[in-house]
């Protein structure tokens, strides 16, 4: 029963987690480098626990970006996971996929957005968008836990295929946003967001 | 091997790096941003005049050398692969040591030509004239083995850490700043992947 409703779950879409993961097993992702964010906590787990994918974590997301490149040079599948506040970090790399017509993937968890409690994600999640597509990427905005993906394939098609930088953005409609409660000892969360 | 040393005692960047591609065999090379490219190029001699096909020649992305190097290893383990890069470019990109380090791939190698100064935008002196030293920055990183060429002498130690030990390793070598002839490998980033793509059997 149990293994049936997680299949359920994936095919609802209420597992998005596991719905991107089989994304990535499907379209032989082989590298992800990652700077952390609560909303991907279980897509990492998923990744870290295949022994198809490597799970590298970054200390900055700009390293993603040379990362998913020399990975490219090399012929292995490669993605970027991070925060939208990590989309800060990247904007001088992504003059690579551009200059070299390399494919980068990028998977975006957004705060500052649907029901943020934290002023300070706020400048960096609404300008996110709007920095990508200056640096030439295109942008998959999903505000639907089981549209989520469907979008990643589109975008992994759309990298790999057309060499062009893609990124999805996972909706904070989507990971939840969260409640921050003075004096108790950690923040509480309203769906997976954290700090 | 003092023919490699300049007047100052440090080394000559060009001829170092002529030197120690003698050596490359099959390996894979990525140069930093700036002159470590211009130097690659230059020691390309009796390849085309835009640059050898199994070498990254990057004239952006400062800070992104060493994990293009990681991204590559990893995607290509049984090729060596040699990041060559300045003292700047690693500083600017210096926490991908440690993603280097953890990763741990047995085929990457990092030289850092270390002249302390930004040599490319008016010789503004670096953070490695001062205090600075990316070879512990490095051993603290976790990078398995790191050596500082100090003297001639090193140089055998140095072309068995680069192309032989089990990586990632390291090594830090003191350059002279010294004005050197551009020598430009292709700008065309898209034509430089598509060949290097090319020269590993690699399409799409």
């Amino acid at each position: 029963m149990a293994s049936l409703r997680a299949a359920w779950a994936v095919m609802t879409g209420a597992d998005w987690s596991a719905a991107v993961h089989a994304v990535f097993r499907d379209k032989a992702i082989r590298q992800i480098g990652t700077v952390p964010d609560a909303g991907l906590t279980r897509l990492l787990e998923l990744c870290t626990a295949d022994n198809a994918m490597r799970v590298m974590t970054l200390t900055r997301e700009d390293e993603g970006v040379g990362l998913v490149t020399g990975a490219w040079f090399g012929g292995e599948r490669a993605a970027l996971l991070m925060q939208s506040s990590g989309v800060g970090n990247v904007i001088n790399a992504l003059s690579l996929p551009s200059i070299m017509k390399a494919p980068c993937l990028m998977l975006v968890t957004m705060r500052g957005q649907w029901g943020e409690a934290n002023s300070w994600q706020v400048p960096m999640g609404q300008a996110t968008p709007g920095v990508l597509e200056a640096m030439g990427v295109t942008c998959y905005p999903v505000d639907r836990a089981e549209d989520v993906g469907e979008a990643v394939s589109a975008a992994a098609d759309m990298a790999f295929k057309a060499g062009v930088p893609v990124a999805v953005l996972i909706g904070q409609r989507v990971i939840g946003s969260k409640a921050f409660e003075a004096g108790t000892d950690k923040t509480a969360d309203s769906g997976e967001g954290a700090l | 091997m003092s023919e490699l040393l300049t007047d100052n005692g440090r080394f000559d960047r060009r001829k170092l790096v002529a030197y120690l591609l003698k050596r490359r065999g099959e390996a894979l090379m990525v140069g930093g941003l700036g002159a470590p490219t211009w130097d690659l190029a230059a020691a390309d001699g009796d390849d085309r005049a835009d640059g050898n096909d199994c070498n990254v020649y990057l004239w952006g992305g400062m800070g992104l050398a060493c994990s293009i190097g990681l991204g590559l290893a990893l995607a290509q383990p049984t090729r060596r692969v040699l990041v060559v890069t300045g003292d700047g470019e690693m500083m600017m990109g210096i926490g991908s040591l440690a993603t280097a380090a953890a990763a741990a791939p047995g085929n990457l190698a990092i030289l850092v030509l270390d002249n302390q100064a930004f040599g490319e935008t008016g010789k503004q002196a670096g953070l490695t004239a001062g205090p600075t030293d990316i070879a512990r920055m490095a051993e603290g990183a976790g990078i398995a083995a790191v050596m500082t060429l100090d003297a001639p002498g090193d140089l055998p130690a140095l072309e068995t850490l680069l192309f032989d030990e089990p990586g990632p390793v390291l090594a830090v070598a003191p350059i002279a700043l010294t004005n050197d002839p551009l020598v430009l490998p292709t700008n065309n980033g898209a034509a430089m992947a598509a060949r290097f793509r090319g020269a590993l059997g690699l399409r799409d």
